[in-house]
């Protein structure tokens, strides 16, 4: 699959902890096409391990995109240039000989960074538990065709329910808004006939707790959108705004 | 020593279960919330349990080393979830999940858990619908089923090529709900280094804060291991790259014997190796063998552009050697004929793939339809290899996926420490010697959902443990161990990184406890290994300190365990002299190539207990199959 | 804190409050518009139409607080959300990829807005000002518009302005409906080309008042 290796300028965010002030460390690498970002680092890694030097520390997991762990910033796109793409699917074939790229963490007040590349997305955790389920326990489920759902209806649902959760959305947006996010697990289970006893509660607890947590306001600008790996739609936001407002209007007002 | 009790109840198999519930314990919903449970791992067997004991009103704490609950390697399965709805009107039943399921694991399966399994499949999919699970639909708004290797019914539910994603966030979704109630509480970014027994019983654990490097000691009167799968002991592998067996490992330590660890399955569609640089192998889902069709060019070293190569000239050899099930057979008879057919040198893109060729789905449904049902696999496949697979076949070869082998436990999910449970892929129970497709995520949750809800409230409602205090001197025990380890692990100041040593291990087993073994190769690799072992102790170098965030030291543990599983591994394999299933040994099979199954001597389960480094007692549970018949097991 | 005092300071109240006040806003510049076009049909047609309005004089004080507060509330929320969002994300990338990810009237709001604010301050200074209190008995408004627009300090300066509002008002338009929840696939292109044509008209439509009456004075000079 491999054509010839090309040479690349890395800098890369070091920052021993969250407390110290970070700063860019050079490297420069002859990497193979076919590797992806990650294994680049793994491999500057395994060198500088061997060195006696501390590694970069960086998250991932499934290396598959599905898992939302991994997130670097590269040249200022989270996830790296290419569209609906996690960082450990960027392979370096998308980058061109004598390429320089700069490496940081995803940037937000409400992303603390806690050493090098990894930050500290325990808002998003925050935001589910305020109101992202439906209830229910355990052994009351009626059969699974009991409610009948349209194959549009469902495939809906599932657009928005892809969300992985990792957080390129904060990291892309001018404000560090969390909207895309919340708006994702909103419509998952406001557009299930499922969801719906509990949307105007769920959706307010959970913009609560979003505002709580030193989010930025939506302005717009769908940078989001645009950075998502799992290309998921600001329309999301359009609804989540739609249901918020449906609840203000429906909740409370009986009393 | 330890005494296996398989606790198998007695009575019709179509029965035990239903009457087990009833005789089991019942613990009065006020008195739940005195008790105190400890779930490790938080993917779909952790989190469906949290979710559910918190709802009968325990107090859960779960701890996962990820930094959120939901990144928890479930996330990732892709093809789907079995359960035996007949919607299809095909002639399915919970007999007939039952019965493939066993005869899928090559009648190395526990024939009752088996059965509760395909039993509870149903609950499982209702379950999840309520829950949000968002699976495909037919137009008419009814679920969609598709089918899927080793069964010739439709019953698997599917969500595109994310469903084990969707149920992961089911259930963890089920969990939050229990955290905003208070019954759970989670811990994140916590590894699991080891259990504490006090009186016998597990009474708590010891985890290691990620971020701050403290050991932390926590106290619960039960322990639930679902700490997931061991198979990145092969380095390159489909487990996410933090998965490990130490969780498991260290309880086996501690007493819980391990069971058939030779057992791993090496998945048949997975992306070929790139080079030495790779991280992971990736699946691609197995229900891609629905469409697709897997060939090899027939002369060796063709390495004719694929689209050149015309039909004659085309070995469909899985179409060609299982007439009935074609492409899918059983992933073990898949992986195997790969590895065959890039053996005699006909593998293609450098010899170690084979095609998997959708162009006659493309003429059949159309584009769109095959674009519809994988279209983000087709995304990923292009994204990962620089092909497009709508112009140009695949490529794919197996690679490690699961291990079907994993802690002993007995019909009520117990291990051979009492008060510890191991659920999902963790134990060893339900598959056998192999497991079909989108059954992977039907056992984490029905083990999750429907099984521990009830044998919890037997274990505690029996033993009523009391509180225990974590300055006890168990607890100080068992953390001044982790210290020692991870001290020593610091200490040995030597040049190999973590990762070179891994890399080599991962060879050793791929290439002599991989898809096939033999006796000469296996006696070769223990001794490889325990070299391998000395030098990771003598020449490591672990960079840093334990009082930060220290990545290389996290997987500098999880490999010590590795090379420890590993020999258990070869171990085991060299044992069991037989082929079945996952686990082939050359010596053992028909002139045919099949497996040969050994039913006289080597019916039983495997379950290994630690003596010290290097020694294991083996303990047979044997299997009794009252209900199939033992049949070789044949897909043609 | 009350139900609706939390609804307003929420992120998305605060966001409603921005598209309301906006897209009133734009109602007001339809009006404003159409009664500046008129002074292309000369001194009697504007001046006839200045008298209708002054005759009218106390309703349409009511209507200069509204508006006033519109604007107080519009802009006062903008910097508000501003000075909010800006403590969200205090750190910029080394390279920045906004030019990639998201269009430059979207990003450039609250500059445009500023710029607008600005202007607007010296608006109602030089022509809102001089109309309510510093004309004198013999002078008509048209003549006063007339006059001002023959400096080209102020010709260019106005034009220049309406650049900035056809951009402010291009992201703003499809912006407010997205905040309404009024977007789906298919409508949200339409709307979108709405906004673009507006934003158009709008800078157009004002940017030509003063660009008209600086070639008359050249002419008249000539």
């Amino acid at each position: 699959m491999s054509e010839k290796n090309i040479d690349l300028t890395l800098n890369i965010w070091r920052q021993e902890s969250p407390e110290a002030k970070g700063h860019f460390e050079k490297f420069e690498e002859e990497i193979s096409p076919d590797a992806s970002i990650l294994e680049v680092l793994d491999e500057i890694n395994n060198r500088l391990e061997a060195e006696g030097k501390a590694p970069i520390a960086f998250e991932s997991d499934c290396r598959e995109g599905i898992c939302g762990t991994c997130g670097l910033v590269v040249n200022g796109h989270p996830h790296g240039p290419l569209p609906k793409t996690a960082t450990c699917q960027l392979h370096m074939r998308n980058f061109k000989d004598g390429d320089t790229l700069y490496i940081e963490p995803f940037r937000a007040t409400a992303f603390k960074v806690l050493k090098d590349l990894i930050v500290d997305r325990s808002g998003f955790d925050k935001i589910q538990v305020a109101g992202g389920f439906i209830s229910f326990n355990t052994g009351s489920a009626p059969d699974g065709n009991a409610i009948l759902i349209s194959k549009e209806l469902a495939d809906q649902a599932l657009d928005a329910a892809e969300c992985i959760g990792c957080g390129a959305c904060v990291a892309a947006c001018k404000n560090s808004s969390a909207m895309l996010f919340v708006s994702a697990k909103v419509s998952h289970f406001a557009l299930l006939p499922q969801g719906k006893p509990e949307r105007y509660e769920r959706v307010q607890s959970m913009v609560k707790v979003m505002d709580e947590n030193l989010f930025g306001s939506c302005t717009n600008t769908y940078a989001c959108e645009a950075e998502c790996p799992k290309g998921i739609s600001v329309l999301n936001i359009a609804r989540m705004n739609r249901e918020y407002f449906m609840a203000e209007l429906k909740t409370g007002t009986d009393e | 020593m330890i005494k296996l009790d398989s606790k198998v109840p007695e009575g019709k198999l179509s029965e035990k279960w239903t009457n087990h519930k009833f005789n089991m314990k019942v613990i009065n919903p006020a008195n739940k919330r005195k008790f105190d449970i400890i779930v490790v791992g938080s993917g779909l067997a952790g989190a469906s349990a949290a979710a559910s004991l918190g709802e009968l009103g325990y107090k859960v704490k779960v701890f996962s080393f990820h930094d959120s609950a939901r990144r928890a390697h479930s996330i990732a399965a892709q093809g789907g979830i079995n359960a035996a709805k007949n919607y299809q009107n095909d002639s399915d039943s919970v007999y007939r999940l039952f019965y493939d399921t066993i005869k899928g694991g090559d009648f190395r399966g526990r024939e009752a858990n088996t059965w509760r399994l395909a039993e509870i499949s149903n609950n499982i999919i209702d379950q999840c619908v309520a829950q949000g699970v968002p699976f495909a639909r037919e137009y008419g708004g009814t679920l969609a089923n598709r089918s899927f290797g080793g069964a010739q019914v439709s019953r698997t539910f599917y969500a595109r090529g994310e469903t084990g994603q969707q149920l992961l966030l089911g259930a963890y979704s089920s969990m939050n709900r229990q955290v905003n109630l208070g019954n759970v509480e989670v811990f994140p970014r916590r590894e699991f280094l080891d259990v504490v027994i006090v009186d016998g019983h597990a009474r708590g654990i010891i985890v290691r804060n990620l971020v701050t490097g403290e050991l932390e000691k926590y106290a619960s009167q039960a322990v639930v291991l679902a700490s997931g799968g061991y198979v990145n002991v092969y380095f390159l592998s489909t487990n996410a790259m933090n998965s490990n067996a130490t969780a498991a490992w260290r309880a086996h330590k501690r007493g819980a014997a391990f069971a058939n660890p030779c057992y791993t399955q090496i998945h048949p569609t997975c992306l070929p190796v790139h080079g030495e640089g790779q991280s992971k192998l990736v699946l691609m889902s197995e229900g891609l063998r629905n469409d697709g069709r897997i060939w090899v060019p027939k002369k060796a070293g063709d390495n004719r552009n694929p689209n050149e190569i015309p039909e004659n000239e085309r070995d469909y050899y899985l179409e060609r050697k299982y007439p009935a099930f074609g492409n899918l057979v059983p992933r073990d008879v898949a992986s195997r004929n790969a590895k065959y057919v890039c053996d005699e040198g006909k593998g293609v893109g450098g010899g170690k793939a084979v095609y998997l060729d959708f162009t006659d789905a493309f003429k059949r449904i159309g584009i769109d339809a095959v674009k519809d049902k994988y279209g983000n696999l087709f995304d990923m496949y292009a994204n990962i290899t620089g092909f497009d697979p709508y112009k140009v076949p695949m490529q794919i070869y197996p690679a490690p996926h699961y291990g079907m082998g994993g802690l002993w436990v007995d019909y009520e999910l117990m291990s051979t420490i009492p008060g510890m449970f191991v659920l999902g892929e963790a134990n060893f129970s339900d598959h056998g010697s192999n497991r079909l497709g989108a059954s992977a995520l039907m056992q984490g949750l029905s083990d999750g959902y429907f099984i521990i809800p009830y044998t919890m409230g037997n274990y505690l409602g029996t033993e009523k443990p009391e509180k225990v205090d974590v300055e006890r001197s168990e607890f100080k025990e068992a953390q001044q161990n982790v210290e020692e380890n991870i001290n020593k692990l610091l200490s040995i100041n030597g040049k190999q990184t973590v990762d070179s040593i891994h890399k080599r291990l991962g060879h050793l087993l791929i290439d002599k406890v991989g898809m096939s073994r033999n006796e000469k190769g296996l006696k070769e690799v223990i001794n490889q290994i325990r070299d391998l072992r000395e030098e990771f102790w003598t020449d490591l170098q672990v960079v840093g300190n334990a009082k930060s965030i220290n990545q290389t030291l996290e997987r500098a543990g999880r490999v010590a365990d590795f090379l420890e599983l590993g020999e258990l591994m070869a171990i085991d394999a060299l044992n069991r002299n037989e082929s079945c299933g996952a686990h082939f040994r050359e010596e053992y099979q028909t002139e045919e190539g099949e497996a040969l199954r050994n039913d006289e001597e080597y019916k039983y389960v495997a379950a290994w207990e630690y003596k010290k480094e290097g020694e294991w007692e083996l303990h047979k549970e044997d299997l009794e199959f009252e209900n199939v018949k033992l049949a070789t097991r044949s897909y043609k | 804190m009350s139900q609706l005092k939390q609804f307003f300071n929420s992120s998305i109240g605060k966001k409603l409050v921005m598209a309301t006040t906006g897209i009133l806003l734009i109602l007001f510049l339809v009006i404003h518009l159409i009664n500046n076009l008129l002074l292309f049909g000369g001194p009697d047609a504007f001046n006839q139409n200045v008298a209708l309005l002054e005759s009218i004089k106390p309703l349409i004080r009511v209507i200069e607080v509204i508006l006033a507060l519109i604007f107080i509330y519009h802009i006062y929320n903008a910097y508000k959300l501003w000075w909010e969002n800006k403590k969200a994300n205090p750190e910029k990338y080394a390279v920045s990829a906004k030019k990639e990810n998201s269009t430059i009237y979207s990003r450039t709001m609250v500059i445009t807005g500023s710029v607008i604010f600005i202007f607007l301050v010296i608006h109602l200074y030089t022509l809102w000002g001089k109309y309510n209190f510093g004309m004198e008995g013999s002078e008509n408004y048209f003549e006063v518009i007339k006059t001002l627009f023959a400096n080209p300090i102020w010709a260019a300066f106005y034009f220049i302005i309406m650049i900035f509002l056809g951009y402010h008002i291009n992201h703003a338009f499809q912006s407010s409906f997205q905040t309404f929840g009024w977007s789906s696939k298919k409508y949200t292109p339409l709307v979108k080309k709405i906004g673009t044509f507006l934003a158009i008209i709008f800078a157009v439509g004002f940017a030509s008042i003063p660009v008209y009456f600086f070639l008359i004075s050249l002419g008249g000079q000539g």
